[in-house]
């Protein structure tokens, strides 16, 4: 009990805190050391790595299977190195298998640990034998917390890596050094910098002012957005334009009214949701809409994750060139379907069929193909 | 009188900014039969005058749905979800929500599922005989709305997390932003067929209010008038929640402040409930959308204004209660 005070002490007013901590430290060290010394000779001595979140954590040398906490970070463990994940968080569906490799397109679905409505038991996780747990996304101190908690209730290493748009770069880096694949992670963040950096370039005359202001839509009724600084809007201020949805104090999903979307005057739409995508052209209300009047509401491909969100991860990739092209058509010439062959090749382990890119460019032209139900099991 | 001043002003305020020489002009173009591509017409008269009618629809079906139930069950703690018409129509919306329906669907899937709800709390009160039918009709009610709950809490856990699960949760906290002119003239006439037998039944539903025993010996069959008073309010409540979402508050809190303002006669009581729902709820979503740039789900603003508000009331004075 009186151990207990002391270390809920503030550290400024306690000097003995830190050397508690540096004890308890010491401490789970040799337990670790312990462990691995009691381990079977082969899993060689543990490394220690600093994660985003600045949390020191000692890892295996060698780490043959990683759990993937959430979405996103299925997407940075599945480009880097497939033949470490454990499973899916979820299952991939009918739509999204054929993008992904076949030899990973039927590992088990273990469940999400974070996020947005976690379903994972730590039995499972445990279950999976993971030397490493691996969260890309919020590195703020909810998920800090919940790292350190899941770290010690299962012995296993917990790593954060910092999942913002534009830190992207850094963290193929950082886990690829993690994971022993430096040289891959090297490659994949050259890639993805050389990306921006191409964007960049072009948009630096175009002062932000001059952008085109681009409303996201979400939801069934197209009426649900994220504000500007919310992680599912990132990508539209990477490629170049300006989101429309702004909110002081607000960050995240927001809801607006019709009428808001008619003050706000976006010159493009851009969403996912198929089923919007098909309403905003027939609906009277839209009717009257600049984007729509002018063509210019797209539709982004999910398959075999979403090019602008859904999640953010690496995905978003692609949908940033396909982006950057659909707001300046001019400065970006590029051809879609090789930027895609080209992606889908070097992040998603699969060589896409001509048909296949068929389907995914006339997705990206709001030709989406008919969804097959049931989309999941 | 004071409705309708109400809805004025509610009518000339919003985001795109209309002045009232415009309104007058744009309502004078409308009369003498002219049509304008302009956006004065698209954002009055499809965007905000179809929403002020919504809000005020809404709030009178859920306050008067209030009232009837506040009556019949002789107890001022219940709402109009107390058979489980809202968590019903909420379970009815995210299943529409989970199979990716277009939105029509939803909220059809809204309406059938809220009625369903309550038929199924009728059917299993009625098949068992015990002495206080009031009461084994209201435990099925919180049966029932429980298990509709968990099923709504399973579906929220088995839903896509970054497409369905946001509009689930949207959906639950209840808004009229998206309400469109269609969706209110489908909702009125349902309303008002639900609205009829209350009014044309007052006089008995009063009596009800005494008790059963009171009521029978006052020659009232009281089986069949509880029957009709729940199908009455469970229509007008289904029919509302299917285009607004779940909006809490209005129907508990309303009933109460128009007992304490008219006492609790129940023929007194149905008319100045609706008026004050109806203004109550179209002051409020002029809030919701008017706060910030964004919505403000309307859920969480009848809650913020209206429990400090009825708290106050209650702090006043108990005169009318009973």
């Amino acid at each position: 009990m009186h151990l207990l005070v002391l270390y809920d002490a503030p550290a400024a007013s306690n000097p003995l805190r830190s050397s508690v901590k540096d004890l308890r430290r010491a401490a789970v060290a040799v337990a670790t050391a312990a462990l691995l010394l009691a381990l079977p000779a082969g899993i060689a001595q543990a490394r220690t790595v600093t994660d985003s979140a600045n949390r020191k954590v000692v890892v295996p040398e060698k780490i043959e299977r990683v759990f993937a906490a959430g979405p996103p970070a299925s997407i940075l463990l599945y480009v880097l190195a497939p033949d470490r994940m454990t499973g899916w968080p979820d299952p991939p569906t009918v739509e999204e298998r054929p993008f992904i490799g076949e030899k990973w397109r039927d590992l088990p679905a273990l469940g999400r640990l974070t996020g947005r409505g976690g379903t994972a038991n730590l039995e499972v996780v445990l279950k999976a034998k993971p030397d490493l747990i691996l969260d890309f996304g919020s590195v703020r101190e909810t998920y800090v917390s919940l790292a350190e908690n899941v770290q010690e209730q299962t012995n296993i290493p917990y790593v954060l890596i910092d999942g913002r748009f534009e830190a992207t770069p850094a963290a193929l880096r950082l886990l690829g050094d993690v994971l022993g694949v430096s040289e891959r992670g090297a490659r994949l963040a050259k890639y993805v910098e050389d990306t921006f950096v191409a964007i960049d370039a072009a948009l630096a005359a175009t002062p932000i002012d001059k952008r085109p202001r681009v409303y996201l839509a979400r939801g069934p009724d197209g009426l649900e957005t994220g504000v500007v600084g919310s992680i599912n809007t990132e990508i539209i201020e990477r490629a170049g334009g300006r989101n429309v949805a702004e909110a002081v104090g607000q960050k995240g999903l927001v809801r607006v009214s019709m009428e808001q979307v008619i003050v706000a005057d976006p010159e493009i739409i851009i969403t996912w949701d198929r089923n919007f995508f098909d309403r905003i052209f027939k609906d009277p209300l839209w009717a009257g809409i600049r984007p729509v009047r002018d063509g210019r509401v797209y539709l982004a491909p999910t398959a075999p994750f979403g090019w602008i969100d859904r999640p953010p991860s690496l995905n978003r990739v692609i949908g940033l060139r396909w982006l950057a092209g659909l707001f300046y058509p001019d400065r970006f010439p590029e051809d879609l379907r090789e930027n895609t062959r080209t992606f889908y090749r070097l992040f998603y382990h699969v060589e896409p069929t001509e048909p296949q890119l068929d389907t995914l460019i006339a997705w990206s032209k709001g030709q989406a193909p008919s969804r097959q139900q049931p989309a999941r099991r | 009188m004071v409705l309708l001043l109400l809805m004025l002003a509610a009518a000339l305020v919003g985001a795109y900014p209309i002045t009232f020489g415009e309104f007058i002009a744009a309502f004078g173009q409308r009369l003498t039969g002219g049509t304008s591509q302009d956006k004065i017409h698209t954002v009055l008269f499809d965007i905000r005058l179809p929403r002020v009618f919504a809000a005020v629809v809404v709030g009178a079906a859920v306050a008067a749905a209030g009232a009837a139930y506040q009556t019949l069950f002789r107890n001022p703690l219940v709402s109009p979800d107390i058979l489980g018409v809202s968590t019903g129509a909420g379970l009815g919306a995210v299943l529409g929500i989970f199979l990716s329906l277009p939105v029509a669907a939803i909220q059809l899937s809204a309406f059938v599922v809220g009625l369903a709800t309550v038929g199924l709390v009728y059917a299993i009160a009625a098949l068992v005989h015990g002495r206080e039918p009031v009461l084994v009709l209201v435990l099925a009610g919180v049966v029932v709305g429980a298990l509709a709950g968990a099923a709504i809490s399973l579906l929220k856990i088995l839903a896509d997390p970054y497409d369905q699960l946001p509009a689930i949760v949207f959906w639950l906290l209840g808004s009229l932003s998206a309400i469109r002119r269609g969706e209110v003239l489908a909702a009125v006439p349902l309303v008002l067929i639900g609205l009829f037998p209350l009014v044309v039944l007052r006089w008995r539903i009063n009596v009800l209010s005494l008790g059963d025993e009171e009521a029978k010996a006052l020659g009232v069959e009281t089986g069949r008038l509880r029957l009709v008073v729940i199908a009455a309010a469970t229509l007008i409540t289904a029919s509302v929640v299917a285009i607004s979402g779940v909006i809490g508050w209005v129907g508990l809190v309303i009933p109460h402040i128009a007992r304490m303002a008219v006492g609790p006669s129940f023929d007194r009581l149905l008319p100045t409930a609706t008026l004050l729902g109806a203004s109550y709820l179209l002051i409020v979503d002029t809030l919701a959308r008017t706060m910030a740039r964004i919505e403000v789900p309307i859920g969480i603003l009848t809650a913020i204004i209206g429990a400090p508000f009825f708290l106050w009331l209650l702090a006043r004075g108990r005169e009318g209660w009973s």
